[in-house]
């Protein structure tokens, strides 16, 4: 039953993906990325990690492509303005690299051994304390700089996006 | 927006690996990366309008000038 599972939302991640990737229309390929995300955040509740799970749902797909959603429509992009005006050798070097990433997954993924389902998912992992006993104690340092970071981000878009005292 | 795709295929990467690992700094680190991609993508998008109030497109091939 959990394979099936994994397998629908893989599927479900996957394609998404790729819809994402050829869609001409910036708000739908926004819209697919929302259901990638989805099913990545049931992949996380497989892994056991229920706390990581809702993260993914509430900061990439509630807030991230809010905020993706809300400047596309500010923009208020045409259909006809963007196209594909890639050169040849871009399009050519682009699936060259391609074909040299799918031989590399297929080498790695070759050397597969079946996890072994005797070991279940750890029952700590699902919740949130013994997380934060690592983030707290021994990631304290990285947790601080994040939130500096952030402070730096907030400025920063605040200055470029604001509006000026001319306008 | 392909950006957000690469994160995320790390992040689950890291997740899988915490969890065959049993160790919780996978989980920690996606939590950072989540962090880090939210900030990106607040400043990203901010230039992005900051230009389109220069230009009305944001078609990057037409963003040859170093200064206008």
């Amino acid at each position: 039953m959990a394979g099936i599972i994994f397998y629908i939302l893989a599927t479900l991640a996957i394609a998404a993906a790729v819809m994402v990737i050829t869609r001409k229309n910036a708000v739908a390929a926004a819209l697919y990325l929302v259901v990638t995300m989805c099913a990545l955040a049931g992949l996380f509740i497989q892994l056991g990690s229920l706390f990581i799970a809702a993260l993914q749902i509430i900061v990439y797909a509630g807030a991230i492509m809010v905020l993706f959603l809300f400047v596309i429509m500010l923009l208020n992009l045409r259909r006809d303005e963007y196209g594909f005006d890639s050169r040849l050798f871009q399009r050519l070097f682009a699936v060259i690299l391609g074909v040299i990433l799918i031989i590399q997954l297929v080498v790695v993924t070759s050397h597969y051994q079946p996890y072994r389902e005797a070991q279940p998912i750890d029952q700590a992992m699902g919740n949130a304390a013994a997380l934060s006993k690592k983030l707290f104690m021994q990631y304290l340092y990285p947790f601080e700089i994040t939130s500096v970071l952030l402070l730096a981000a907030i400025i920063g878009a605040v200055v470029l996006a604001g509006k000026r005292n001319g306008d | 927006m392909c950006i957000e795709l690469m994160l995320n295929a790390v992040n689950l990467t890291f997740m899988a690996f915490a969890g065959y690992l049993k160790d919780y700094s996978g989980q920690v680190f996606v939590f950072l990366i989540m962090a880090v991609a939210a900030a990106e993508v607040a400043v990203g998008l901010a230039i992005i309008v900051a230009i389109f109030r220069h230009k009305e497109n944001v078609n990057v091939d037409e963003m040859n000038v170093m200064k206008w």
